[in-house]
């Protein structure tokens, strides 16, 4: 019974992980139609930047050392959110209204992120920051003239194309130096140590010790979860939030500034992908691979719960959460030795990771039969829901 | 004029089948091979995404298990040191203990039965999976969800099954052998390419079939606008199931093919990145077009052996670069380009074209443009 308990707590912890980043996915998904394939790589830098905060505070001595997780889930959350809202503003936004391409387009991004993550370093940064500063001043000091242009468009690209190739020169002729060209991170796996309150257990109910990480991570996504939910019904840009996934044409006549209601929440729904990111690094060591192993289990609980409610959201991720751990470890068939046998190799054959994913979609796709839109579906009139 | 620009297509297929084997090493025409056979995939996708507006991300799955047909064939028929264990059976199944081949690989000794196996049985998955999904109609994003969910589930699945399907390791073929020939000989690789180029054509008249006449029709009635086909009194599923069905078996075809050129089948085919790549081959060739996917498959794998050769960290740059550029300015990739007058409007606006005619109004009234 023990051992039940202690996976119901783990599976608790893993659904609040998918919390925090399905939530994020879910307002973005219901708001603008866009599945951001790229929100696993935006959990991928949230871990970075806890990383690098963990390196940052580490010369700072015991005392502020240990506070430094709290201030890495306020950084990974806006860093995160500044990259969801420049990746809205530049690209996201040229793809309005065709959710299929920006899905691709997204995962475009997404392998960009990952290589970036790998092979960054001080030269390359350079070479970057040389590359759109030039190609900025490019568009910024062209003639009037050749504005008006028709063939400027093309011209413009190409402007862009010379100035990338230059960074990309700037690199070649930085990478002598082994100093300006020391990967920052590096394809291998990172590891955070958590700070020394949560190691360990904090305190025991009826004999069970209860993990802190586990714990801190379920009170994490709880306080995040009532934060976007007052955010979403008491704020006033939660209530354009909100009529922009009603009726977007109506709410920009009513003179709701949609444009920048798209960018909040696509920060916002970034921002939380970085937290959960954060969170990720208190449970093993993480690498630019991480968002892989998030990304579909989180639209699993977007298409289990139904889009555009959080209420849904909650129950589905704590669903898959909790099938993963319980089924996933076997941990019934040590609980229950005296299960009989048919049922017993039915459960030993599901009884791995791997296998509990199988198990999850087959439960999936069943539930779908019978509730195609999800537990909560939107109701609307058109024909399209 | 017209003719000769029919004619391109085949002209180019017979100097790839009899040309290029005298021109290339034996490197670059297996991987040539390997980049037709990939086209075949990316017909299918074209398929079911260009013309019927369904974008599946979980074609790796057909593509996979094409390739788990073939591969365990070979393993079966041949008995050499390399491959065969001491019970008969193909060498990892006695490092794993299995002494009876499971029940589902007894037909696989036939050779005749591989054959039809490597497309039906991915046709007879994709059409149980289609209809699973279709009947509720479910469609757009979440069709592209779930599709990727299973090819995780099956993935996640071969992945774990060592003992029937040897787990990560997957299947060599590389050793088998085949009409007394090693499949990964030189010779044999020939043949394999040859064949591929024969197929390749099979498959691009058929998906011509289908997207000509009124089937073609009310697929692309689907794709434009699905409410409206179901209040002309159409029921969508059946056209929906078989087009997905014909996908799958062409992917399993494929998927075959790659096989035996790239020497392995193993779960990393069901990779989720492999999937979303076979897309976006057929996004950069032009969706809606059949000869764009072909240009696409082969182009994009061409152009990353290139940079995978020069620069191996620069790959994952350049390729998420080219589906964004894609994507965002060339929606209907290079072959519609080219086809919808954008090359034309090109030259054009660098004045080396006439203009395309277009509604004088819009291009004279500058009130109007100031307006809009």
């Amino acid at each position: 019974m023990e051992l039940i308990f202690s996976q119901l707590l783990d599976g608790l912890s893993i659904g609040s992980v998918l919390l925090l980043a399905a939530t994020g996915l879910a307002i973005v998904f219901g708001l603008m139609g866009v599945i951001n394939l790229a929100h696993g790589e935006l959990m991928m830098i949230g871990a970075y930047v806890t990383y690098v905060t963990q390196n940052l505070f580490r010369p700072m001595g015991e005392g502020i050392f240990e506070l430094y997780f709290l201030f890495a889930l306020v950084f990974a959350f806006f860093i995160t959110g500044i990259v969801g809202v420049i990746l809205e503003r530049t690209l996201i936004r040229q793809l309005y209204g065709r959710p299929l391409e920006t899905l691709l387009a997204t995962w475009g991004v997404s392998l960009v992120l990952i290589q970036f993550i790998r092979s960054v370093s001080t030269s390359m940064t350079i070479g970057i920051v040389v590359a759109v500063v030039l190609g900025f001043l490019a568009q910024r000091f062209a003639p009037k003239k050749l504005k008006q242009a028709s063939f400027y468009p093309y011209l413009s690209g190409l402007a862009w194309l010379v100035s990338a190739v230059i960074g990309f020169l700037a690199i070649t002729a930085l990478s002598g130096s082994k100093f300006l060209s020391k990967p920052w991170f590096g394809p291998r796996n990172i590891d955070v140590t958590a700070p020394k309150w949560l190691q360990g257990s904090w305190g025991s109910i009826a004999g069970i010790e209860l993990p802190g990480i586990r714990i801190f991570i379920i009170l994490l996504s709880a306080l995040l979860l009532a934060f976007v939910a007052w955010f979403l019904t008491k704020s006033v840009w939660g209530l354009r939030i909100r009529s922009v996934t009603q009726n977007r044409q109506m709410s920009n006549c009513l003179g709701i500034p949609t444009d920048n209601v798209d960018s909040i929440t696509f920060g916002i729904g970034s921002g939380l992908a970085g937290v959960a990111g954060a969170a990720i690094t208190l449970l093993g060591s993480v690498g630019p691979n991480l968002g892989a192993a998030y990304i579909v289990s989180c639209f699993m609980v977007i298409v289990l719960g139904g889009v555009g409610n959080l209420v849904g959201t909650v129950i589905a991720s704590m669903m898959l959460g909790i099938i993963q751990s319980i089924i996933g470890s076997g941990a019934i068939l040590i609980a229950f030795p005296e299960i009989p046998n048919p049922s017993r190799a039915v459960i030993e054959f599901f009884a791995t990771t791997s296998m509990s994913y199988v198990l999850i979609f087959i439960f999936i796709i069943g539930f779908l039969q019978f509730k195609p839109t999800g537990m909560f579906p939107q109701k609307g009139r058109s024909v399209e829901s | 004029m017209k003719l000769f620009k029919k004619l391109i297509p085949w002209l180019l297929l017979a100097f790839a089948f009899f040309v290029l084997p005298a021109i290339l090493s034996q490197f670059r025409l297996n991987l040539f091979g390997r980049y037709f056979s990939l086209a075949i995939v990316a017909l299918g996708i074209d398929l079911i995404w260009g013309y019927t507006g369904l974008l599946s991300l979980g074609q790796g799955i057909f593509f996979a298990l094409g390739g788990y047909a073939i591969g365990m064939h070979l393993l079966l028929v041949t008995q050499n040191d390399f491959t065969t264990g001491a019970n008969g059976l193909p060498k990892f199944f006695e490092n794993y203990g299995v002494d009876n081949l499971p029940f589902f690989w007894q037909p696989f000794w036939s050779f005749p039965w591989t054959l039809i196996a490597i497309w039906l049985i991915p046709a007879i998955v994709a059409g149980l999976v289609g209809y699973l999904i279709f009947r509720n109609r479910i469609k757009g994003v979440y069709f592209s969800i779930i599709t990727q969910a299973s090819l995780m589930v099956f993935y996640h699945f071969f992945n774990g099954q060592q003992k029937l399907v040897n787990g990560t390791n997957g299947l060599k073929t590389s050793t088998t052998e085949i009409f007394g020939m090693v499949v990964g000989s030189d010779d044999a690789q020939i043949v394999f390419y040859r064949i591929t180029l024969i197929l390749l054509p099979f498959a691009y008249l058929l998906c011509k079939f289908l997207t000509s006449g009124r089937f073609g029709d009310a697929l692309i009635g689907i794709r434009d606008d699905e409410a409206r086909l179901r209040f002309t009194g159409f029921n969508p599923v059946p056209f929906k199931v078989i087009v997905y069905l014909v996908a799958g078996g062409l992917a399993g075809i494929s998927g075959a093919l790659y096989t035996i050129q790239s020497g392995i089948v193993s779960p990393q085919y069901m990779a989720i990145p492999m999937s979303i790549e076979m897309v976006i081959w057929v996004a950069v060739g032009g969706r809606g077009t059949l000869i764009g996917p072909i240009i696409g498959a082969v182009l994009v794998n061409y152009l990353r052996s290139l940079v995978s050769e020069a620069l191996p960290e620069a790959w994952l740059f350049v390729q998420g670069g080219l589906f964004i550029f894609v994507v965002v300015l060339m929606p209907d990739g290079i072959y519609g380009w080219f086809k919808n007058g954008g090359f034309m409007s090109m030259l054009a606006a660098f004045g080396l074209a006439k203009k395309s005619a277009t509604y004088p109004k819009v291009d004279m009234d500058e009130g109007y443009a100031a307006e809009s």
